[in-house]
């Protein structure tokens, strides 16, 4: 009997042991994946912003979506790489009291609308089409490069929308409404062309989770303001500009991105954070199960920001300068370029002529004065 | 009277029941098929077929090698023996839905009078400018000769020479076993100059699904038809430094040489320009030990964005851009070196970005600024530039070191900067990752089909289809039979014209319509015009059904 315990103490202690020794291999290999999966896997950043309201009440969407472009820059994206979206223009409403300008904080703060603002698509070229169109990158063959997304396989997409929005739909310019059936297909075919590395999909409208619940592509992150059934609520009225400028959540959301920069190593679970319902009123949600990575482990600065892989380089090639033989045909070059006739401006329409002679024929006494 | 009357209200009911049967029949016959055809969305036919098709193809490239033996190399009865062809068939064990085989077609043959006697001079490199044939090669086949064991042609260690274009030398040996011996040997050579395992797993690196996080893999350009080169020389202090660069000299003498060796891999325009007063985005710090700036490698990520906008990339054209910037440092930060992780200096004062280009910094002789007075003019030495420039553009595209067997002499590139072998694995390399991506586009068009049902599927697009699977059944072919330019150019074609099709604007799927608003429109159409029809055909029905009772309820 004390035999037979004596045995069971030592297999337990053995597999003890064992067991111990297996996890400490086991937690340095999982160190080692960790370090390798805390790394994202993309080369590239995108940004498309998105605001869909149009007239001069829905001020607020406009300077939400010119706050995040801002904040979007500063953190390293370029304009090359943004494509911005506004459905109105603010700036230079005739409602404006200030015009060229948009303000994010009373008591005109902060412009948002600097002097390097790109709208690429603007006004009435805000539509669902044109939205989807440049998703899904099937946009005709003459759109110039900055209305296009460019993005690969190893791009990671920031997709932020703002405006009106109802359960299960947005409205655009008031005058159509974009479903969230056709935002998942749009992410979809994005997945299946391989457009995007990671996505991460932020919604500032009433009702704006019922927009992400439909998703099926992988590697998609999404934030809402609210949750189905609430609304997403205005923040703060100016009482010179007489319209609410920003919404909460986006509002928050800012606040909480002005204290990164480009080399911070803020995680989306703090992202998660933002805007509690004390702040916001509205209770935002977010959903991560298409996401494969851990959202503690994922930068803000992977969507937000723009950094970049880099790598010394090490190796040189050798080249032999055959100074002689090119300095000879530089000189030939040169000698050919004085031989060549002196330029000059091919002959002009006499025009100052023509109208003077017209002018002579019709009124002989202007020129007579004229002479005088 | 009353049995006319009854018989005609009879006539007349026979005539309803008929007329309602007619209606009924006339809407399920012809109506119901009718609205399904013009309500359905047109799809040209597509061959689902050959498309699910392509993802089980089997992938044999070919390399054809001409092995030529020289009179000492074997024994005398293996000498007999020659001509003969040898076949030596490998799998790549790549974890990719395509089966890839890689096929060396060894012919053996003895060597000619010239070559006896090329291959009798002092050096390699002798014996190669009198073995230099008129004509080139073609693309993807190799030559190698077997020199005897004892030939005083390359170094006595080493055991094989692989040259700058497609030959290469392998010391022979008096065995018994000769042939079997020499022909692992020939194959270790020809598969450096070719295809490796790293080769193809580098090409179809976005499309295997594990291990996606190595460097190396990350770093090539993806397969386009052309490229746009654009090289800036940055001059944040006007004031202190004037200064000067041969551009279109260099790019004449050193990069076009270099883009027409690789002229067959895509089309290439070259740009430059200068900008002035491009600040870079980080302060680089001072090492009162060497008394100058230094720029960590943890901030070298930052330099490149806030440059970036003002290169003006965007405007250039629809291909990819490669950036090569040459940064000279302010009179305030000068002399600025990069650093490495261990603290050290970089020897090329440079770094690179996969995908998007390279950056070096070009420090100004201390030595200058004591003769003159502000601004000091700055003649930039374009060979120490572009060698480090050509070295990057190499590493952008791919060209990596190859695995060379042991014991083997390996030339370095011709001052061209790249040798025709390398160009031959880099088209290997893109063959076979051009077919990747034009078979996951066609398969992900038939996926999305499947999926999303109301995308329009037009002619023009399903002719491009056709066209791409009948280019990649091609390019198969030729890479099959060795014939690797054209093999390249048909993969080309397959990947244009996928995407064509894949990104064709009338692919727009229609605006999604919910059920209930589909009811919403059917039926104020259809219930008007159903109901009568069906309540009529469910009283003729009874009556029917009475009419037949009644013959038991009688007697």
């Amino acid at each position: 009997m004390a035999v037979s315990h004596c045995f069971s103490r030592a297999a337990s202690a053995f597999t003890a042991v064992l067991l111990f020794s297996f996890g400490c291999v086991a937690a340095s290999h999982i160190e080692d994946q960790a370090e390798q999966f805390f790394r994202s896997g993309h080369t590239n950043n995108w940004a498309v912003l998105v605001c869909t309201s149009r007239f001069w009440f829905n001020y607020r969407h406009v300077a939400n979506t010119l706050s995040v472009y801002r904040s979007v820059k500063r953190l390293g994206i370029p304009d090359s790489h943004i494509v911005l979206m506004l459905a109105d223009d603010m700036a230079c409403n005739p409602r404006n009291p200030k015009p060229a300008t948009v303000f994010s904080h009373k008591n005109m703060e902060l412009n948002v609308y600097g002097d390097d603002v790109e709208v690429d698509y603007r006004s009435y070229e805000v539509t669902v089409e044109n939205f989807l169109r440049v998703l899904t990158g099937r946009i005709p063959p003459s759109t110039p490069r900055s209305k296009r997304l460019l993005s690969d396989d190893r791009s990671n997409i920031l997709i932020y929308m703002t405006g009106h929005g109802g359960n299960g739909f947005l409205k655009f310019q008031d005058s159509e409404e974009i479903t969230n059936i056709e935002l998942a297909d749009a992410f979809e075919q994005m997945w299946q062309k391989r457009r995007y590395n990671e996505l991460l999909f932020i919604i500032d409208t009433c009702q704006g989770a019922s927009m992400y619940e439909r998703f099926y592509s992988p590697n998609i992150m999404a934030l809402a303001s609210s949750q189905v059934g609430e609304d997403s609520l205005s923040h703060q009225p100016d009482p010179a500009i007489g319209v609410h400028l920003m919404d909460r959540y986006t509002f928050y959301v800012l606040e909480f991105l002005e204290e990164i920069n480009p080399a911070s190593q803020t995680n989306m679970n703090d992202l998660f954070q933002v805007c509690p319902k004390s702040l916001c009123v509205s209770t935002p949600g977010h959903r991560t199960d298409l996401f494969q990575r851990d959202p503690k482990n994922v930068l803000i600065t992977d969507f937000f920001g723009s950094v970049r892989k880099v790598e010394i380089t090490t190796e040189t090639i050798n080249l032999q300068q055959d100074s002689e033989i090119m300095e000879s045909s530089y000189k030939e070059d040169q000698m050919d370029e004085e031989l060549m006739e002196p330029l000059k401006y091919a002959e002009q329409l006499p025009v100052a002529q023509i109208i003077h002679q017209h002018f002579e024929d019709s009124f002989p006494l202007c020129s007579a004065l004229h002479s005088f | 009277m009353a049995a006319a009357g009854a018989a005609a209200t009879d006539l007349e009911v026979v005539r309803g029941k008929r007329a309602a049967l007619f209606f009924a029949a006339v809407a399920i016959v012809l109506g119901l098929p009718l609205w399904w055809k013009t309500t359905e969305t047109y799809r040209a036919s597509l061959p689902y077929s050959q498309i699910s098709g392509l993802n089980a193809l089997q992938l044999r490239l070919m390399v054809p090698v001409t092995v030529v033996f020289t009179r000492e190399s074997v024994p005398l009865d293996d000498q007999e023996k020659l001509p003969f062809t040898v076949v030596h068939e490998r799998e790549i064990p790549l974890k990719y839905k395509m089966k890839i085989k890689c096929r060396f077609q060894k012919a053996y043959r003895r060597a000619l009078d010239y070559e006896e006697e090329a291959l009798s001079s002092g050096s390699a490199q002798e014996a190669e400018a009198m073995l230099d044939e008129p004509q080139e090669q073609a693309e993807g086949s190799l030559t190698v000769y077997v020199i005897s064991e004892h030939s005083s042609l390359l170094p006595q260690d080493m055991m094989s020479y692989i040259g700058p274009k497609r030959t290469a030398v392998v010391r022979g040996i008096m065995h018994r076993e000769a042939f079997n011996i020499i022909g692992r040997r020939i194959i270790q050579v020809a598969q450096a100059m070719s295809l490796t395992e790293d080769v193809l797993a580098a090409a179809l690196a976005d499309h295997l699904p594990e291990d996606k996080w190595s460097a190396e893999k990350r770093r090539p350009l993806k397969s386009s038809l052309g490229y746009e080169i654009t090289f800036s020389l940055l001059n944040p202090d006007p004031k202190s430094h004037d200064v000067h660069w041969d551009i279109e000299g260099a790019v004449r003498r050193y990069v076009q040489p270099f883009l027409n060796a690789l002229s067959a891999a895509g089309n290439f325009s070259v740009d430059s320009q200068i900008l002035y007063y491009a600040m870079l985005g980080v302060n680089p710090r001072f090492d009162s030990a060497s008394s100058s700036y230094y720029l960590d490698m943890h901030n070298l990520p930052h330099v490149i964005n806030p440059v970036e906008s003002r290169l003006g990339s965007s405007a250039a054209s629809l291909y990819p851009v490669l950036n090569f910037l040459l940064y000279v440092p302010e009179l305030a930060h000068s002399p600025l070196y990069i650093q490495d992780k261990d603290g050290a200096p970089v020897a090329t004062n440079a770094f690179h970005s996969p995908r998007w280009g390279g950056i070096m910094v070009y420090n100004v002789d201390s030595k200058a600024y004591n003769a003159s007075a502000l601004p000091v003019r700055v003649e930039v030495d374009m060979v120490r530039v572009m060698e480090v420039f050509l070295a990057q553009l190499r590493l952008l595209f791919g060209i990596a070191q190859p695995q060379v067997p042991p014991k083997c002499l390996l030339s370095g590139p011709k001052s061209e900067g790249l040798t025709t072998w390398e160009l031959d694995r880099l088209l290997w390399a893109r063959s076979v990752e051009n077919l990747a991506t034009a078979t996951t586009t066609l398969t992900s068009l038939a996926q999305l089909l499947g999926k999303i049902s109301n995308i329009v599927i037009k002619d023009n697009v399903a002719s491009e289809v056709y066209r791409a699977v009948a280019a990649i059944q091609k390019s198969a072919e030729e890479l099959a039979s060795g014939h690797l330019a054209s093999a390249f150019v048909a993969s080309q074609e397959a990947v244009t014209s996928s995407e064509c099709a894949f990104f064709d604007p009338s692919l727009l799927h229609l605006l999604y319509f919910p059920d209930d608003q589909k009811f919403a429109i059917y039926i104020p159409l259809f219930l008007p015009m159903a109901v009568p029809i069906l309540l009529s055909l469910v009283k003729i029905f009874l009556e029917t059904r009475k009419s037949w009772k009644k013959p038991e309820k009688t007697d």
